[in-house]
C-alpha cells in the first residue's frame, strides 16, 4: 500500500522533473556544441584541444541530424515514409560541390572535365562560380526535384508501401545516373580536393570551426521551424492527414497541398544538410544516393522516436556514433548491428528512445 | 448517462433552428434550392466488378428533411453515401446539390466545402489529437495550407468549439486524446465536428451502433433539433431509433429504393417485410 503510494509519488516527481531534466541535458549539449569549435582553435599542443578529425566527425553527425529532422517532418508527422532523402541531401551536396570545384579550378575547367577532354563547360554549370548562385542550386535542385516528384505522387494519391518504394527507386535512379561521366557530375569520383570556400582555405582550422557552427546555426534553426510548425494548426493537420486522410477530406482539407509543403520543405533542409556535409568531410559521390543511406536515415528517426523534435536528433547522434565506433573496431559487421538494431527499435520500444525516457505513468 | 431532453438553451446559437428556410430561395452560401430539393439524386447506378451494388436509385431530400434509410446488410446504404460525397463516382445518373452543384463532377473536398457533412459508419476521429483540436481542425473556414499556417484561434470560434464540447457533451474530456474515448464518445466526437464544419446536409452513417440506450435516445433528440436548418440523411438499422426521428423513410434493397413512406407504411409493406422476413 505505501510501496505503491511511493511509487506514484516517486512517478509524479520524475514526471514533473523530466521536462527540466531534458532542458539542462539540452543546453549542456548545445553548450559543448558550441563550445567544440572554439576549442578547435586552440593550439594542437593545448589539453583541452580538439581534433580536426572529432570536429568534422561530430559536424557530419549534425549534418545528418537536420536529415533525420527533416525526414521526421513527412514521416512522423504526415505519414509519409520516404526512402529517398539521401537523394535530396546529395543534391544539396553536389550543388556545393560544383561551387568548391569551381574555386579550386580557378579560371579553368574542374579537373575532372579536363580529364575528359571536354572544353566546354555544360550549360547547367554555368554560374556555380559564384557562391551566392550556388546556394541557390542549393535549395532549387532538391526543392524543385522533391515539387515535381510530390504533385504527381500526391495528385495519384500514392500512399504507404508504393510511396516509400517510389522514393527508393528515386534515389536508385539518381545514384545510376550520377555514375555516369557523361552526366558531368565526376562520375564515380564525384568530386573531391576542395581548395578553398569563399577565399578562405578549406582545411584551415578557422574554416572548419565556421562551417561546424554554421551547421550547429542550420540545425537550431531546423529545430525552430519544426516546432512552429509543429505547434501550428498545420501541423495539427499533418497529424491528422497521418492518422485519417479521409476523414481530413470530408472536412474540406485538401490533403495534396499539406502534403507538397511539408515534403518540398523537408527536401530543401536536407539539401542544405548535404550543402554543409561537403565542404567539411571533403568529398561527395554518388554513394550518397545508394538506396542503404536513406534507409539508414529512417532508422535513425524511428530509433530515436517518430513525430517528436527531438527523437530524430537522438537517433542520429546514437547510430551514427555506434557507426563510427563498430567501422573501427568491427567493420564488417556494421549493417548486421544496424538491422538488429532497427529490429529490436520495432519490437520493443515503438516510440523510440524519446518514448523510453518520456515513459509516463499510466494513471 | 442521464437523459434529459433537450432543452433549445443548451444548444449552440446556428443549431436553434431559426427562420424556417423558405423554398425557393438560397441556402447559407450559395445553394441554390428549387422546389425546396436540397439533393436530387436520379438513375444512380454503381457496380463494382460486374456487381451491381446501386441500380437506378432515384432519391430526393428536401431542404430541412430528416430522412431515414434503411436496408438489409449489403443493400447499398453506404454505396449511395460514398456517390454523394464523391467517394464512389456511379456509372451513370445524375447527382445534384441544390441547383447548381453537379456532385458527379465534383472533387470529395469541394463536395464538402459545398457543404455536405459526412459521419462513417466506422466511427473516424483524429486519434492523436485532444477532442477540442478534432472539433477546431473541422470548424468552418478557410482551409487552405497557408491559412493554417497562420492560423490563430479568435475568441469567437472557441467559444463555438464550447458550444458544440457542451452539445456533445464532452466539456470533461476536452483535452484528452480522442483515441482513448469510448466507442459511443467517438460517435459523438464525430457529430460534433460535422456541427463544426456547419454543412447544409448531414449524412450520417449508423450513428447510434454501439451507444447505450440513454446515449441514443439523447442522439434522437439531438437529431430532431437540427433538422429545419440542415437536412439530415441518417442510415439506421436500429428501428426504435428510426421510429423516434423519422418523418420520412426510404428502404432499400439491392441496390433500389424498395418502398418510401412514413415507417409504418413502409413496415406495412409486403415487400419490405419479404425482404426483412426473407432472409
Ligand atoms: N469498393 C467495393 N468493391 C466491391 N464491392 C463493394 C465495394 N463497396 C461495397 N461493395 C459491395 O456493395 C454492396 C453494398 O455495400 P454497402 O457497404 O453500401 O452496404 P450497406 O447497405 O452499407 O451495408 P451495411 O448495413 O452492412 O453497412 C455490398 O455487397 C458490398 O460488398
Ligand atoms: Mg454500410
Amino acid at each position: 500500500m505505501t510501496q505503491a503510494l511511493n511509487q506514484t509519488l516517486l512517478a509524479r516527481a520524475t514526471a514533473k522533473l523530466g521536462p527540466q531534466v531534458s532542458l539542462v541535458l539540452g543546453l549542456l549539449v548545445l553548450a559543448i556544441l558550441v563550445a567544440m569549435p572554439l576549442l578547435h582553435l586552440l593550439p594542437a599542443e593545448h589539453t583541452l584541444h580538439i581534433s580536426a578529425y572529432s570536429l568534422t566527425l561530430v559536424g557530419k553527425i549534425l549534418c545528418y541530424a537536420i536529415v533525420a529532422l527533416a525526414l521526421d517532418l513527412v514521416w512522423g508527422y504526415a505519414g509519409l515514409l520516404s526512402l529517398g532523402h539521401g537523394l535530396f541531401f546529395a543534391l544539396g551536396g553536389y550543388a556545393m560541390g560544383m561551387y568548391l570545384m569551381r574555386q579550386s579550378a580557378g579560371d579553368g575547367l574542374p579537373a575532372f572535365m579536363s580529364f575528359l577532354a571536354w572544353t566546354e563547360l555544360p550549360w547547367y554549370w554555368y554560374g556555380t562560380s559564384s557562391f551566392l548562385w550556388a546556394m541557390c542550386l542549393v535549395v532549387l535542385a532538391p526543392g524543385l526535384l522533391a515539387l515535381v516528384f510530390g504533385f504527381f505522387a500526391f495528385r495519384s494519391r500514392i500512399k504507404g508501401v508504393y510511396f516509400s518504394i517510389m522514393t527508393q527507386a528515386l534515389t536508385f535512379a539518381g545514384m545510376l545516373l550520377f555514375y555516369r561521366n557523361e552526366t558531368g557530375f565526376g562520375g564515380n569520383n564525384g568530386f573531391t580536393g576542395f581548395t578553398r570556400i569563399l577565399g578562405f582555405d578549406i582545411t584551415a582550422t578557422g574554416t572548419r570551426a565556421a562551417l561546424f557552427l554554421a551547421t550547429l546555426v542550420v540545425l537550431l534553426g531546423s529545430l525552430y521551424l519544426g516546432f512552429v510548425l509543429a505547434r501550428s494548426k498545420f501541423g495539427r493537420v499533418l497529424t491528422a492527414l497521418r492518422d485519417a486522410e479521409n476523414r481530413l477530406m470530408f472536412c474540406g482539407y485538401d490533403p495534396r497541398g499539406y502534403k507538397l509543403f511539408i515534403w518540398v520543405l523537408s527536401a530543401v533542409l536536407c539539401g542544405l544538410a548535404g550543402a554543409l556535409y561537403v565542404p567539411q568531410v571533403g568529398i561527395i559521390n554518388p554513394g550518397e544516393m545508394s538506396p542503404t543511406n536513406s534507409i539508414e536515415a529512417a532508422v535513425w528517426v524511428a530509433l530515436g522516436g517518430r513525430g517528436t523534435l527531438l527523437g530524430p536528433l537522438l537517433g542520429a547522434g546514437i547510430v551514427n556514433g555506434m557507426k563510427s565506433w563498430f567501422t573501427v573496431a568491427f567493420p564488417e559487421y556494421w549493417l548486421f548491428a544496424l538491422g538488429a538494431l532497427f529490429i529490436l527499435v520495432t519490437l520493443f520500444l515503438p516510440k523510440g528512445v524519446v518514448g523510453l525516457l518520456r515513459k509516463e505513468p499510466t494513471p | 448517462m442521464k437523459t434529459t431532453p433537450l432543452a433549445p438553451t443548451l444548444l449552440p446559437a446556428h443549431l436553434i433552428p431559426g427562420a424556417a428556410l423558405d423554398t425557393g430561395k438560397t441556402v447559407g452560401k450559395g445553394v441554390n434550392v428549387r422546389h425546396g430539393t436540397l439533393l436530387t439524386l436520379e438513375d444512380i447506378n454503381v457496380s463494382f466488378d460486374g456487381f451491381q451494388a446501386l441500380t437506378d436509385l432515384t432519391l430526393y431530400i428536401g431542404v430541412g428533411e430528416l430522412r431515414c434509410i434503411i436496408g438489409p446488410n449489403g443493400a447499398g446504404k453506404t454505396t449511395l453515401m460514398d456517390v454523394i460525397t464523391g467517394k464512389t463516382r456511379p456509372d451513370s445518373g445524375t447527382a445534384y446539390f441544390g441547383e447548381q452543384y453537379d456532385l458527379t463532377t465534383m472533387s470529395e473536398v469541394q463536395i464538402a466545402q459545398a457543404g455536405i457533412g459526412r459521419k462513417f459508419q466506422k466511427p473516424t476521429v483524429f486519434e492523436a489529437l485532444s477532442v477540442f483540436e478534432n472539433l477546431e481542425l473541422a470548424q468552418k473556414a478557410n482551409k487552405s495550407v497557408w491559412a493554417s499556417l497562420r492560423a490563430r484561434l479568435s475568441g469567437e470560434q472557441k467559444e463555438r468549439i464550447d458550444e458544440v464540447l457542451q452539445t456533445i457533451r464532452l466539456e470533461a474530456s476536452r483535452h484528452r486524446p480522442a483515441g482513448l474515448l469510448s466507442h459511443g464518445q467517438k460517435q459523438f466526437l464525430e457529430i460534433g465536428m460535422l456541427l463544426m464544419q456547419e454543412p447544409h446536409l448531414l449524412l450520417l452513417d449508423e450513428p447510434v451502433a454501439g451507444m447505450t440506450d440513454a446515449e441514443t435516445e439523447f442522439t434522437a433528440e439531438l437529431f430532431k433539433s437540427l433538422a429545419r436548418q440542415h437536412a439530415l440523411m441518417v442510415v439506421e438499422h436500429d428501428m426504435g431509433f428510426v421510429g423516434s426521428i423519422a418523418d420520412h423513410v426510404s428502404v432499400l434493397h439491392q441496390g433500389r429504393v424498395l418502398a418510401e413512406g412514413s415507417l409504418e407504411q413502409v413496415q406495412n409493406d409486403e415487400r419490405v417485410i419479404e425482404v426483412y422476413l426473407g432472409r
